[in-house]
């Protein structure tokens, strides 16, 4: 049985888009603050922290998770994707990202993390998605630039790639 | 915000789980999913002094059907049981009102029997189970128990879970032959939480309809087919529920809800019954 005192930081590790980190954290610690603050990887966002924006979307185990709703201790061991994991190693955007580009399907871009990491997700699971399962998906977040119509734009594309 | 300080202790097996709710009765909060528990947390809602994570429990981790249910453990979450290729025929309420639960992202992490501990009376996992009739498995160091869905929610976000008790599982009763349901709800957004939800079971000449939103607790009534008065029994439902004025919904929206909405579930299970 793992006992971590609430008052003391512990040490924890986990797979972070593909390579092994760790760092320190109290029980009450929020995975999106544990991957920001003591990682340093400040790509996902932090909107609402009580599950409902999306904007922290990332995923853990092959799955798209809230990442406020997810406590630092609880990752310990896991296999962590975040939106810094989607471009190659020199910088170059993945599919989602360029049709992302494409379609203006981020303006403030607060949103975008998350969703690009729900989508992610969706494509991951469903090469070809039908308009209602990635409305579903898409449905999870909110966007308060109001850009639905690009983010939806971008995702069709994607789903429509041979 | 960020939640305040608490222990943690992720137990090995379901034993050490009950010996520390034993030990530390209320004080302690056991969270599996934490969809529910964690936004609680966040807006310091709860304050537990222990947090006892029971998520990677691996024997809370599987469904399974035993005898006329599907018995889901505690650990298995709502998107698990979406992923099952035989739940539209073994629990087909379940499979027209899971798509519902929350968001795709939050259906990965949030468990069933963590929708029923919590008791939201809007939540559509409560109402089905309550439509369906099926039954809570409560676990403690002095035994266990079932209790039939309508002893196990006592009202708003209560329970009848004393302290010391784990839930284990959650029985879902498999589909009756013959039997037809339908499932729908009213909400701002999909996947937020349902201003009224409805389900609905035909099976053997009569109807079971089953309501969320409205009282402290899913609300279930029974009656036969043959009843001609089906919009006087839906408005009676509809004032007996004893709606509320909310930010979200007034009461007579509410009561429309039922009234208007309540035919189409009865009809569509009716159709899907033989």
């Amino acid at each position: 049985m793992r006992e971590l005192n609430g008052a003391a930081r512990h040490r924890i590790g986990f797979t972070l888009n593909g390579r092994a980190v760790s760092g320190w954290a109290e029980p009450r610690l929020l995975l999106t603050d544990f991957l920001r603050q003591e990682l340093g990887e400040t790509g996902t966002h932090v909107g609402c922290e009580h599950g409902i924006c999306g904007a922290c979307t990332i995923r853990i185990d092959g799955r798209a998770v809230r990442g406020c709703l997810y406590l630092a201790v609880q990752a310990d061991g896991r296999e962590v994707q975040t939106v810094e994991g989607l471009a190659d190693p020199d910088g170059a955007l993945n599919a989602l990202q360029r049709a992302f580009r494409k379609h203006h399907a981020l303006q403030c871009g607060y949103c975008t993390p998350g969703l690009l990491m729900s989508l992610t997700d969706l494509f991951a699971r469903t090469p070809r998605p039908s308009e209602a399962q990635i409305l579903d998906v898409v449905g999870g977040h909110l966007c308060r630039c109001t850009g639905y119509a690009g983010i939806m734009a971008a995702a069709r594309e994607v789903a429509a790639e041979p | 915000m960020k939640p305040p300080r608490f222990d943690y202790v992720r137990p090995d097996t379901v034993e050490e789980a009950l010996a520390v709710l034993a030990d530390f009765g209320d004080e302690a909060q056991v969270i599996a999913g934490g969809q529910s528990l964690m936004a609680m947390l966040n807006l310091r809602l709860a304050g537990p002094r222990v947090l006892v994570d029971i998520s990677r429990l691996e024997a809370l981790s599987t469904c399974q059907e035993t005898g006329d249910c599907l018995e889901i453990g505690a650990a298995v979450t709502q998107a698990d049981l979406l992923d099952r290729a035989d739940l539209a025929e073994a629990v087909p309420l379940l499979a027209l009102a899971l798509p519902h639960v929350g968001h795709a992202q939050t259906r990965n992490r949030g468990t069933v029997c963590g929708s029923l501990a919590h008791g939201d009376p809007s939540s559509e996992l409560p109402l089905c189970l309550a439509a369906l009739e099926g039954q809570v498995v409560l676990r403690s160091t002095r035994g266990e128990r079932r209790l039939d869905a309508a002893q196990f929610q006592t009202g708003l976000l209560s329970t009848a879970r004393e302290a010391d008790e784990l839930i284990v599982a959650a029985r879902f009763p498999l589909r009756r032959a013959g039997a037809g349901h339908a499932f729908a709800e009213v909400a701002r957004r999909h996947g937020d939480f349902a201003i009224v939800g409805l389900a609905a079971v035909a099976h053997d000449g009569q109807v079971r309809l089953g309501v969320a939103g409205i009282a402290d607790r899913p609300e279930i009534r029974e009656w036969p087919f043959e009843r001609e008065d089906i919009d006087a029994v839906l408005n009676r439902l509809a004032w007996d529920l004893d709606a509320a004025d909310d930010l979200h919904a007034s009461a007579r929206y509410r009561r429309d809800i039922v009234r208007g909405l309540g035919p189409k579930v009865i009809a569509e299970a009716r159709s899907c019954a033989n």
